[in-house]
């Protein structure tokens, strides 16, 4: 498909970003890795009036060890952050679910920052913000605020981001030892989005969960929390006996799963259990 | 796998070796001329706006507002080309009492899908034309869409033309098949759903056409510059010799550029108006929306078997959904299928019905082996369940019923007389490299231990007519064309090779393969050689690629046109060396007397016909020849396709293991190509099985518009093939070589779906209709049909 006409600028300092973006009005929007805006540019479901290139602004990218929390960049794509030594060894969900997204291209443009801002509950990355409770780090020209993942993800396609706000970056907090990881995600192709996806946090102690954070993706208009398994889980046994199975039961509580071409939403809530066990398992190492 | 062949120039024995593809180079490194890369001084571009409804009557159309818009130089509606824009045309008129109604390129009072052109702008570029279209108001009156092809054909339902939703009724029987039936020991009655499927070319169709004010050249992402050439002068009435058609670099078509498409005629219509040259390229979602579709068809198949699982006869009712329109060859294309649903097999009885239906959605046309893969699909799918009946080993009912190698040539039921075969050689091949006997022991360990991830085998032993084709026989089926392929080989004065081929490349690498029969037919280097193509102005006579047909068709009028240039060569030759043409041996592109050392190379000849100072009397200068090969008999490639897969039964999601290709297409030109045209082929056969599915919803919108929504497979998403070959030459054509485009496509679907049911045979699953997604094998294992809340059919 063939777009609309827009404006265009390209500002190379974030200062120079929050006031072009100040002054180009409501009708403004921030381009990325543009991976996800493109396409609703070119099928004409967007009609911004300026877009604002800010893949020049140096001070969004990147990633650094900050002792108690590792700082992601916003413009930090993809590919770099499933490359990057330091997600790797203090956030690896980050980097687990990171290397699920799309294909190498895709990865190669698209931005941490990018996907977040997106809001889109099917994108890997809001679930795991959610479940690793990461601080969303935000700037317009009248300052900074900090956003709780917990609070960023408002609606469908709707993160807490004000006019003039740019997303700076995310502090993910280092998890400590005693932690596994998983990334459960379920899709038909391997370019596809995920028809369901399971991020979990696992602390064990004792042959038992002593604590579980357990996000899910594309279980509803935002990514969400599944607090029951969370509170299921705690004490059960982390073994193959069945507890985490049961835990896992408690999946779809509370949330509204969409229906689309690839699944309905009672096969999406199966779906999720199905996967919320797996997770479990696999963030249990057993 | 294929080793590369990358041995330097030599001049023999090119044929059977893996060369690299000539085209590949340039193709790789973007030097290219797909239509869309073609900018032509004063060029304009066009949008069209399309039918946002099924079915409505179009009551007013305003274009006025649009007219003013920045860049806009021309707007049209259907009504400004109503006196001259003729009818879309279809030459396969498949019955006398066919409903062939008129097909406007551009809807004038009614429109009959989502996607119809409507009306277009033309600017002076495609950003502008296509902001300009918001500016055009229609108003339509909606009418009842018309979706289910069962329904459509019910007393009462809406129509989607006034004489109603039948096309044609097409029938044809052969043997006593209620006998067959009555009393049979066991009768498997089944139906199966060939989804509708979008061909997805990787290059989308593009169109240039310009005119000097005196003829009109159309350059189109087309498989069939000359029957479109013919086409468009019989709708367009732009004079044939005024009209060329080129068909540049095209990047693939699988049956959707075998068309006359509405952008074609129109674009030309726009020029001649304007006369201006205009460029259209499709976005990938007017693609999905236009593009003609494939496949839909409803298929009831029975077989009557006796208890021991030989086939006593086999029946067969098609609806075959026409879509809005009947479009080039869209009657004919299940009926390509009617003679195949026997497939390998041996029986008495057979009987065969196909209505072509009419529907609210795109037309639908030729795609990837065209009525075959339903076919195919079919008998191999209603085997495995009569072997399922009879507790028997899906291999075993097959070889009981297969026609043995020693019954060759055999005349089918269905009248077809297969030239060769050995169905025994290619099935014993794969079931070693497939190991299947261990993947049957595996598969009965994981049964008894229930193990949530079930193993399942599918078997396909195809076999499919193509190579079309001979042109009797077309005749005879009333297809508006013949079969026949031309070619004219031209030695130049220098000793280069110049090919003309009718034959329409798009992917498939003919430059490459026709550069090696050269070479071994006249023994110049395959370097020397070059074919032109793809041009009505540069090769006037040809009936361009589809049906698998350039080689086994255009690769013997090449073969046949070298042996005319190499008597005429020896005429030559005989004459310099003054001897008898008798006494002269051709050996390696060398012209020697008998028992001498005396000889002329073919190069030395042409050179020598070039200056035509001393040739034999009667002599015309220069070397060339062309001959036109019409075929007696189709081409019949068959093979065994295995495929092992694991279904996971707690999401239904299915993970193929193991998958094992082989394809007996008799003598191979060039293992490497033949090899490229399987994969591609098992892939799109394994995309209709697992991922691909056309969807409208109940009001006629198409919601697959997207590559979001339309699934297709990346390499990431299929198994390493593992492919071999027999070689049972064709008896047909004296290359020995049979079709390989499609085969792959036509054995794939099949073997995949008929594992997937093997794995869930213990749950007691009969059939899992394509896609086979996981939502869909999810509710198989668990019976469960999904609520009204949750959404209609699965
Ligand atoms: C074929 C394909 C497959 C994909 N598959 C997946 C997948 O499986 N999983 C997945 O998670 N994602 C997937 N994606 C999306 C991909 O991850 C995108 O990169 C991501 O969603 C958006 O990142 P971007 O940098 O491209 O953002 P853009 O497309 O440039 O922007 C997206 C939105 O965020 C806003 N925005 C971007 N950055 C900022 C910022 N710093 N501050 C404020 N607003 C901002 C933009 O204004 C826009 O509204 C896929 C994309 C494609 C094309």
């Amino acid at each position: 498909m063939i777009p609309a006409s827009f404006d265009y600028s390209r500002p190379s300092s974030l200062e120079e970003a929050l006031a072009v973006l100040g002054d180009a009005g409501e009708e403004a929007k921030v381009l990325a890795g543009g991976q996800s805006l493109l396409p609703l540019l070119r099928l004409r479901l967007a009609y911004p009036t300026t877009l604002i290139d800010i893949g020049r602004v140096a001070e969004l990218r990147g990633i650094a060890d900050h002792g108690d929390h590792v700082f992601i960049g916003a413009m930090t794509t993809h590919h770099e952050v499933v490359r990057s030594p330091v997600v790797n060894e203090h956030c690896p969900l980050v980097a687990l679910a990171t290397a699920t997204v799309a294909d190498r291209a895709v990865r190669h443009r698209g931005t941490f920052g990018g996907s977040l801002a997106h809001a889109d509950p099917a994108g890997d990355l809001p679930s795991v913000a959610l479940a690793l409770d990461m601080d969303l780090v935000v700037r317009s020209s009248s300052g900074e605020r900090v956003i709780p993942a917990a609070d960023f993800f408002v609606d469908y396609l709707e993160p807490a981001l004000e006019p003039g706000e740019i997303l700076v970056g995310a502090r993910v907090p280092k998890l400590g030892p005693g932690w596994g990881f998983h990334y459960e995600k379920f899709h038909r192709t391997a370019q596809a989005w995920a028809t369901v996806g399971v991020a979990a946090a696992v602390r064990r102690s004792n042959g038992t969960v002593a604590e579980a954070r357990i996000a899910l993706t594309n279980m509803g208009p935002t990514p969400i929390r599944a607090v029951a398994v969370e509170a299921a889980v705690r004490g059960a046994a982390a073994d193959r006996n069945g507890a985490l199975r049961e835990a896992a039961e408690q999946a779809a509580e509370g949330t509204d799963p969409p229906g689309d071409l690839h699944a309905r939403p009672d096969y999406r809530a199966h779906l999720s259990r199905v996967l919320t066990h797996r997770a479990l398992l696999a963030a249990c190492a057993v | 796998m294929t080793e590369t062949d990358t041995a330097p120039a030599g001049t023999m024995g090119e044929v059977g070796r893996a060369r690299r593809r000539k085209e590949d180079a340039r193709l790789v490194t973007g030097r290219t001329q797909w239509t869309d890369n073609i900018q032509l001084p004063g060029m304009l571009h066009v949008a069209f706006l399309r039918s946002p409804l099924a079915h409505a009557r179009i009551t007013r159309v305003d274009v006025s507002a649009a007219r003013g818009r920045p860049g806009v130089v021309a707007v049209f509606s259907g009504r400004d080309f109503a006196a001259e824009q003729g009818s879309l045309p279809c030459a396969w008129p498949v019955t006398e009492d066919i409903v062939i109604p008129d097909h406007p390129p551009m809807a004038v009072d009614e429109v009959r899908y989502v996607g119809e052109a409507v009306a277009c702008v033309i600017a002076t570029d495609r950003y502008r034309a296509a902001d300009a279209l918001d500016a055009i108001e229609i108003d339509y009156e909606p009418l009842d869409p018309v979706l289910d092809m069962t329904e459509a054909l019910t007393e009462g339902s809406a129509t989607v033309h006034e004489v109603g939703n039948r096309a044609f009724t097409w029938k044809f029987a052969q043997g006593d098949v209620e006998g067959a039936f009555r009393d049979a020991p066991v009768v498997i009655d089944r139906t199966f759903v060939q989804q509708r499927l979008i061909p997805s070319a990787m290059e989308p169709r593009a169109v240039v056409a310009q005119t000097d004010g005196d003829g009109f050249t159309l350059h189109s992402a087309t498989q069939i510059p000359h029957i479109l050439r013919v086409m468009l002068a019989l709708t367009t009435g732009i004079p044939e010799h005024k009209l060329r058609v080129i068909a540049p670099d095209v990047g693939g078509g699988f049956g959707s550029k075998l068309q006359v498409t509405a952008e074609e005629v129109l674009c030309l219509l726009i020029t001649r108006r304007l006369g201006r040259p205009v460029k259209w390229t499709e976005s990938r979602s007017e693609g999905n929306l236009t593009v003609h579709h494939g496949r839909d068809q409803l298929q009831r198949i029975s077989v009557a078997a006796e208890s021991d699982g030989r086939i006593r006869g086999v029946k067969v009712d098609l609806l075959a959904d026409m879509g809005a329109y009947l479009m080039l060859v869209t009657p004919g294309v299940p009926l390509l299928g009617a003679f195949m649903y026997g497939g390998i097999y041996k029986m008495d009885a057979y009987d065969f019905t196909c209505t072509g239906v009419f529907t609210t959605k795109m037309p639908t046309d030729a795609y990837r082996g065209a009525g075959r893969p339903e076919a195919t699909f079919a008998i191999e799918r209603a085997m495995d369940e009569l072997a399922a009946e009879l507790g028997l080993d899906p291999m075993e009912v097959r070889r009981r019923n297969w026609i043995r190698h020693a019954e060759f040539p055999y005349t089918t039921i269905c009248g077809l007389t297969y030239d060769s075969g050995n169905y025994e050689a290619a099935t014993d091949r794969a079931l070693a490299l497939f190991g299947y006997d261990e993947l049957r022991a595996e598969q009965a360990d994981r049964r008894n231990r229930r193990d949530p991830v079930q193993l399942g085998i599918g078997i396909s032993t195809y076999t499919e007519m193509c190579g079309l084709a001979p042109s009797r026989v077309l005749g005879s089926l009333s297809y508006g064309a013949g079969g026949w392929e031309h070619a004219e080989v031209r030695m130049l004065p220098t000793g280069k090779v110049e090919v003309v081929t009718g034959s329409s490349p798009h992917g498939q690498g003919h430059v490459t393969a026709w550069s090696q029969i050269v070479a071994d037919a006249l023994g110049v280097p395959f370097e020397d050689v070059s074919v032109l193509h793809g041009d009505t102005a540069s090769s006037h006579k040809g009936m361009d690629t589809y049906g698998s047909r350039s080689l086994s068709v255009g690769g013997i009028a090449l073969v046949q046109a070298c042996e005319k240039v190499r008597e005429k060569a020896r005429q030559v030759a005989a004459h310099m060396m003054e001897a008898s043409p008798d006494d002269v041996e051709f050996t390696d592109g060398r012209f020697r007397v008998r028992g001498t050392t005396t000889e002329r190379t073919i190069q030395e000849i042409a050179l020598a016909t070039f200056a035509a100072h001393d040739l034999p009397e009667g002599f015309e200068p220069r070397l060339d020849a062309q001959a036109t090969f019409d075929p007696d008999n189709f081409s019949f490639p068959h093979g065994t396709h295995l495929c092992a897969v694991e279904v996971d039964t707690e999401t239904g999601a299915t993970t193929i293991r193991s998958y094992v290709a082989v394809d007996d297409v008799g003598k191979v030109v060039n293992p490497l190509i033949v090899e490229g045209q399987v994969h591609g082929g098992i892939a799109q056969g394994i995309a209709q099985a697992l991922f691909e599915e056309v969807v409208y919803d109940a009001d006629g919108n198409l919601l697959t518009t997207t590559m979001a929504d339309y699934l297709l497979p990346s390499a990431t998403d299929l198994p390493v093939f593992v492919t071999d070959r027999t070689e049972t030459p064709a008896t047909s054509n004296p290359l020995g070589v049979k079709g390989v485009g499609e085969a792959g496509t036509i054995a794939s679907t099949p073997a995949v779906v008929n594992a997937i049911v093997d794995a869930l045979r213990p749950y007691g699953v009969r059939d899992v209709r394509m896609p086979c997604t996981p939502e869909r094998v999810w509710r198989a294992l668990h019976d469960r049909a999904p609520s009204a809340e949750e959404g209609a059919s699965v």
